[in-house]
């Protein structure tokens, strides 16, 4: 019991002593992690590589899957309210992205993105301005139902490609050069990666990646561009959280009639973190669309997405950015790493998904509320337990 | 002594459940700065009139006035900054939250802060928020639980949960604060410690609202006293004129004489 535990214990306690640091030093430790997740898929650590497919396609994968877990992190962490059709955002995302840039209009990708988000928050609007007076389980059902609507739409309609989907989505528009296929990377120079014989790194010049054009062959541009975005997210709920937007969500989740009876316009606050949301996750979709394989159809979106981002916010620690990011990462990682074990691997990621539950219920890395609660129970457990053991000598 | 202005004005209030009347033409009027006491036995309607005071029920019939304006249709968080606020009889908190961040919610119904400010960092954000701060630091002081700003509310006694819902609804800055069994629970010093946040209350300007069913607590703090029973008006008086009132004393006080004097 206490060893299981013990390993949760000592990531808190890095945790702790972190947070015990200067300020000075916080801001070394944070641009030095920083400067190593940028530079992650050129350093392709040995162990953490995935060696049977792309390993920056897949570092790809698990930002964008931190990107969708951050802003569903909102709805289900900070505002209490669960949504099971988040893949309904990423959806409506993604196709406007595809219909605009190709299939209906020939916009710049940097133009589309921001009418994307736009449309994902109008979608978020629309569905919740109804459908946020229902609470709890209802609201689940309501938001499941949405997840597969949107589906069956664009699988339906033939102005978004029906079935078939929408193909040769253009990449963003690079710095530098155009990439020229199929040899030229284009960008403004080249950056070589590493090469690892067992634990002796060497340089490898024969895979090098452009900065900064997106092409068809290699997916580490987009990695850096995703980064970049999931950056700035993260900064903007951080200042949310941090104001009486953020205390209003919390409030309103704690107990949503004393929110309203202590001056917190409830339903304002649970429709703006609902659009959010979706806007975020729209966000994502779209990066998604104009990726690498620039191709989405219908069955890019399934209902399983929606459970597995809601698994990544639960995973991480409901209510923290930082688990969420964890959760997003780990939910894209695992099933990639596992593509050794070839038919198993989904046995396996869903084996680490419970082990996981059962060793760190309240998530790997609960926010400090959660923390702290545990801390106070733990200490009257003791409490009691002293007593108890008081009361056996008397 | 001049009349002074009503605050609330509570004038043949009825509501329905049904079959139940749990309010059936109540009328009282709350006098700006005083400290009315609402008193009855279990069942009498007085958490249900609190409920229709703040916009939980909508009456059936009747009207219930604020400062001069009525508040039917009124949405509840409208009502709240409109200046009346409440505390709750089975105590609702927000749990995971800090003492702190609780009063701070409190604080916020008056700002103008939104989205776009608070995500810049804008200078109204600045201001506000330390306006809120200081605003919350100074009424945890006044309760006295300021040394456990930073605990989770669900990790307080149950006396300083009592009295952080007190600190989290005076930071909303009411005009009219309703207090609803606040000594539920307490032993005679925590409720003699009670009665002197109450007058401090007072003495700031606030109008209280206080429902209890500890008559000494009641009899020692309260300006008027408004009996309710089975959902009517059936006394209204300065505590000596109701502890002398014969229907009172038959309906509520006859059981508990002893206590009362």
């Amino acid at each position: 019991m206490t060893g299981r535990l013990n390993l949760a214990g000592r990531w808190d306690a890095v945790v702790d002593r972190y947070n015990a640091q200067p300020k000075v030093a916080k801001v070394l430790w944070v641009t030095l992690f920083v400067v190593f997740v940028y530079a992650l898929p050129l350093l392709r650590p040995p162990i953490l590589t995935t060696n049977s497919i792309d390993f920056g396609g897949v570092m790809f994968r698990v930002i964008a899957f931190a990107l969708v877990a951050l802003g569903l992190n909102i709805v289900i962490g900070y505002a209490g309210l669960l949504d099971l059709g988040y893949v309904g955002f990423y959806c409506v995302g993604a196709y406007t992205t595809g219909v605009l840039t190709i299939y209906h209009g020939s916009w710049p990708f940097f133009l589309v993105l921001p009418v994307a988000i736009a449309v994902t928050m109008l979608t978020g609007v629309l569905l919740g301005a109804p459908t946020l007076r229902v609470r709890g389980d209802y609201l689940a059902i309501v938001t499941l139902g949405f997840g597969e609507i949107i589906r069956i739409c664009v699988t339906n309609i033939e102005w978004v490609g029906a079935a078939a989907g929408i193909k040769n989505i253009p990449h963003p528009t690079g710095i530098g050069a155009e990439p020229k296929p199929p040899f030229d990377a284009g960008g403004l120079f080249e950056v070589p990666r590493l090469t690892w014989e067992g634990f002796v790194p060497s340089i490898d010049n024969d895979h090098k990646t452009a900065f900064l054009a997106f092409g068809s062959r290699d997916a580490i541009p987009y990695y850096w561009l995703i980064l970049t975005t999931l950056i700035l997210v993260l900064l903007g709920d951080r200042m949310i959280k941090a104001s009486r937007v953020g205390r209003a969500w919390e409030a309103t989740r704690e107990d949503e009639d004393a929110a309203e009876l202590m001056g917190v316009p409830t339903f304002k606050y649970k429709l703006m973190a609902f659009a959010l949301g979706a806007a975020i996750g729209g966000l994502s979709g779209s990066f998604y669309a104009s990726s690498q394989s620039g191709y989405i159809n219908p069955q890019s979106f399934p209902l399983l997405l929606s459970m597995l981002f809601v698994a990544a916010v639960i995973v991480g620690g409901s209510g923290n950015r930082w688990g969420a990011i964890a959760g997003g990462a780990l939910v894209a990682y695992l099933p990639e790493r596992f593509r050794d074990f070839a038919d198993y691997r989904m046995l396996f990621f869903g084996l680490a998904l419970t082990i996981l539950a059962v060793w760190r219920p309240e998530g790997l890395l609960p926010p400090r509320r959660a923390r702290r609660a545990k801390a106070a129970e733990e200490e009257i457990e003791a409490l009691e337990d002293g007593e108890l053991e008081g009361a056996h000598d008397a | 002594m001049p009349e002074a202005k009503a605050l609330l004005e509570v004038d043949n209030a009825t509501l329905r459940f049904g079959g139940l009347t749990a309010l059936n033409e109540v009328s009282f009027d709350i006098k700006e700065g005083e400290i009315l006491g609402l008193i009855g036995p279990n069942g009498a309607g007085k958490t249900t009139c609190f409920n229709a005071m703040t916009g939980v029920y909508q009456l059936t019939s009747g009207e219930i006035r604020f400062d001069g304006g009525s508040l039917a249709k009124l949405k509840r968080h409208n009502i709240t900054k409109l200046g009346m606020a409440r505390t709750f009889q089975n105590i609702r908190l927000f749990k995971a939250m800090t003492v702190l961040e609780n009063v701070m919610v409190g604080a916020d119904a008056h700002s103008k802060v939104g989205f776009w400010e608070a995500l810049f960092r804008l200078p109204r954000h600045r201001r506000t928020e330390s306006a809120s701060l200081a605003r919350a630091k100074e009424l945890l002081d006044l309760v006295g639980i300021t040394a456990r700003h930073d605990e989770l509310a669900s990790n307080l006694s149950y006396g300083d949960q009592r009295r952080l819902e007190i600190a989290r609804a005076m930071a909303t800055n009411p005009k009219l604060l309703c207090l609803d069994e606040p000594a539920a629970g307490f032993n005679p010093a925590e409720k003699q410690r009670l009665m002197e946040l109450i007058r401090k209350v007072r003495d700031r300007g606030v109008t209280v609202l206080l429902i209890e069913h500890d008559m000494r607590l009641v009899m020692g703090v309260t300006d008027r006293i408004v009996v309710l029973e089975f959902g009517r008006k059936i006394a209204e008086g300065t505590p000596a004129e109701i502890r002398d009132n014969p229907a009172v004393i038959a309906a509520y006080l006859g059981v508990d004489e002893e206590d009362a004097s």
